[in-house]
């Protein structure tokens, strides 16, 4: 058991819906791997794409952005262009061959706790089987 | 069709002599163009409003020393002009301009754009040597007959957006067997049809996407598939980033000269992106070793997601890079598939705001999980 892979995502959390679920998924006791690392940012579209390309290359296995649901955004459409600029870092990953299932956007609402824990499940999972991040490997970056 | 002014002079003495007119009638204060500096095929671009010194102008060289765009931010950063100037630029760097100028970095009033249907340039490194000048009888054959001239920037072999969007002036080139004697000039605007009001020359009626242009757009979207399988952009992957950025000698040229890549306050630039001593130490012990200085690849793919979708493909990064890297390749590639998410051609109308600027309420649902 001690060897198995655990994989280490960066979670950049909206303070005001999916850093609150996050919290009410600690205070409702919900159990969910410990493998998520959050940072919370004031909105999903402060995210820079470069943060993600940076949590990447550092070797980060997986990269989750969570935000508002559409609609519900606290500064009105954030999270609208925060869908934008994702959909764009996407695309140049794809573009250039690189792995897209360590990307993930989510939206998860402060009412949302089990959605919380589900999504850090299930994400967890998932790049379990993809395995650890080849950014690892690569000594010269 | 449309009204075409039709100089009987060869297509640069035809267009000079316009530059000309357009000075000595005052109608516009001065003109942009460029301007050799020696006999050897150097040449920059220069501001005229003496028309004397419109001699040394070679305003259709096939050279391009710096993204025009660029320039006509900078003289428009501050104030937008106040008095007309016409500016002899080619498509892509009018693309350029546009984009600075949704980015609020400078104002296209009072400019006349005056533009191409661009043959492509020659990489910078033939200015330096002298090539360029024998190449030139060569250059003027492949635009007669309406091919991909040899020897071009590999972008400009593979462009096809060469017929500019938004000029008032477009001089025919592509496919004209009488370049020698004969310079037509299309007015696409009602203030283009005024400002040549009184000049020598024939108004007749004429059409610009001909068959000729039509052919070299097919040849070249050709080349352009050619260029990306054999640079095999989208099998790169990972390893193929880090081969190819590892020859980077983080000189960031490519970024000084990039028409989009504007910021004053650049990440890259800055010191947060040096690295601490706990980071190097941090990275050591997790891999054992590490390139010095590190984050070659975090800074190309940065600019990559930044400026992609306003590449205009003009092929500058590539002609300064010292270590030959394909970056105009990677750029246009990724460019183009970015551009064709959003549905966007940067530069093409001044009006439509970048895409990551707007956003629909129903959209890209494909990315959400």
């Amino acid at each position: 058991m001690k060897d198995e892979f655990e994989p280490r995502i960066i979670g950049f959390l909206c303070n005001w819906c999916s850093y609150a679920g996050a919290d009410l998924a600690g205070t409702s006791r919900l159990q969910y791997p410990p493998s998520l690392l959050p940072i919370r940012v004031m909105c999903s579209s402060r995210v820079d794409p470069l943060f993600v390309i940076s949590a990447f290359l550092r070797g980060a296995d997986a990269v989750l952005i969570a935000g508002c649901h559409p609609g519900d955004c606290h500064y009105q459409e954030g999270n609208y262009y925060a869908r934008r600029r994702f959909a764009c870092v996407r695309k140049v990953f794809e573009t250039l061959g690189m792995e897209l299932g360590r990307l993930r956007l989510s939206w998860i609402s402060a009412s949302e706790g089990p959605r919380f824990a589900n999504v850090v499940t299930e994400y967890t999972e998932k790049i379990k089987k993809l395995g650890p991040n080849p950014a690892k490997k690569k000594v010269f970056l | 069709m449309s009204s075409v002014l039709k100089i009987s002079k060869n297509a640069e003495e035809g267009l000079r002599e316009l530059l000309r007119f357009l000075l000595e009638k005052k109608r516009v204060k001065a003109v942009f163009t460029l301007r050799k500096i020696n006999e050897n095929g150097t040449v920059n671009y220069s501001l005229i409003t003496d028309s004397d010194m419109l001699e040394d102008a070679v305003p259709l060289f096939p050279l391009m020393p710096q993204n025009a765009g660029k320039l006509l931010s900078r003289l428009t950063l501050k104030e937008h002009l106040s008095e007309p100037i016409a500016a002899v630029v080619r498509p892509c760097e009018l693309r350029a301009f546009i984009e600075l100028v949704k980015r609020k970095q400078g104002s296209p009033e009072n400019f006349v754009f005056i533009s191409t249907a661009c043959p492509g340039t020659y990489p910078l490194e033939m200015s330096v040597n002298g090539d360029i000048g024998k190449k030139i009888p060569e250059y003027e054959e492949g635009v007669k007959n309406g091919n991909i001239v040899s020897d071009i920037r590999q972008v400009c072999k593979a462009c096809e957006h060469f017929i500019p969007y938004s000029a008032d002036m477009t001089v025919a080139l592509i496919g004209k067997e009488d370049i020698d004697k004969s310079c037509e000039i299309f007015l696409n605007t009602e203030k283009a049809k005024k400002l040549v009001e009184g000049m020598n020359g024939e108004l007749i009626k004429g059409e610009l996407e001909t068959q000729e242009i039509k052919n070299l757009r097919s040849m070249r979207q050709e080349q352009r598939k050619k260029l990306f399988d054999e640079a095999g952009v989208e099998g790169l992957g990972l390893s193929g980033l880090v081969e190819t950025f590892g020859r980077c000698i983080g000189c960031h040229g490519c970024g000084r000269v990039c028409p989009i890549c504007y910021c004053v306050l650049c990440d890259f630039e800055s010191r947060d992106y040096e690295c601490d001593p706990s980071t190097y130490e941090s990275e050591l012990k997790k891999r054992g070793g590490v390139r010095v200085p590190p984050n070659t690849v975090l800074y190309h793919l940065g600019r990559l997601t930044h400026v992609s979708v306003s590449c205009v493909g003009c092929g500058m990064c590539t002609d300064v890079c010292p270590a030959n890297i394909p970056l105009s390749t990677i750029f246009l590639k990724v460019g183009e598939e970015v551009q064709k998410l959003f549905d966007y051609i940067p530069g093409k109308d001044v009006e439509e705001a970048i895409p990551l600027t707007k956003y629909e309420k129903e959209e890209f649902a494909e990315v959400e999980d």
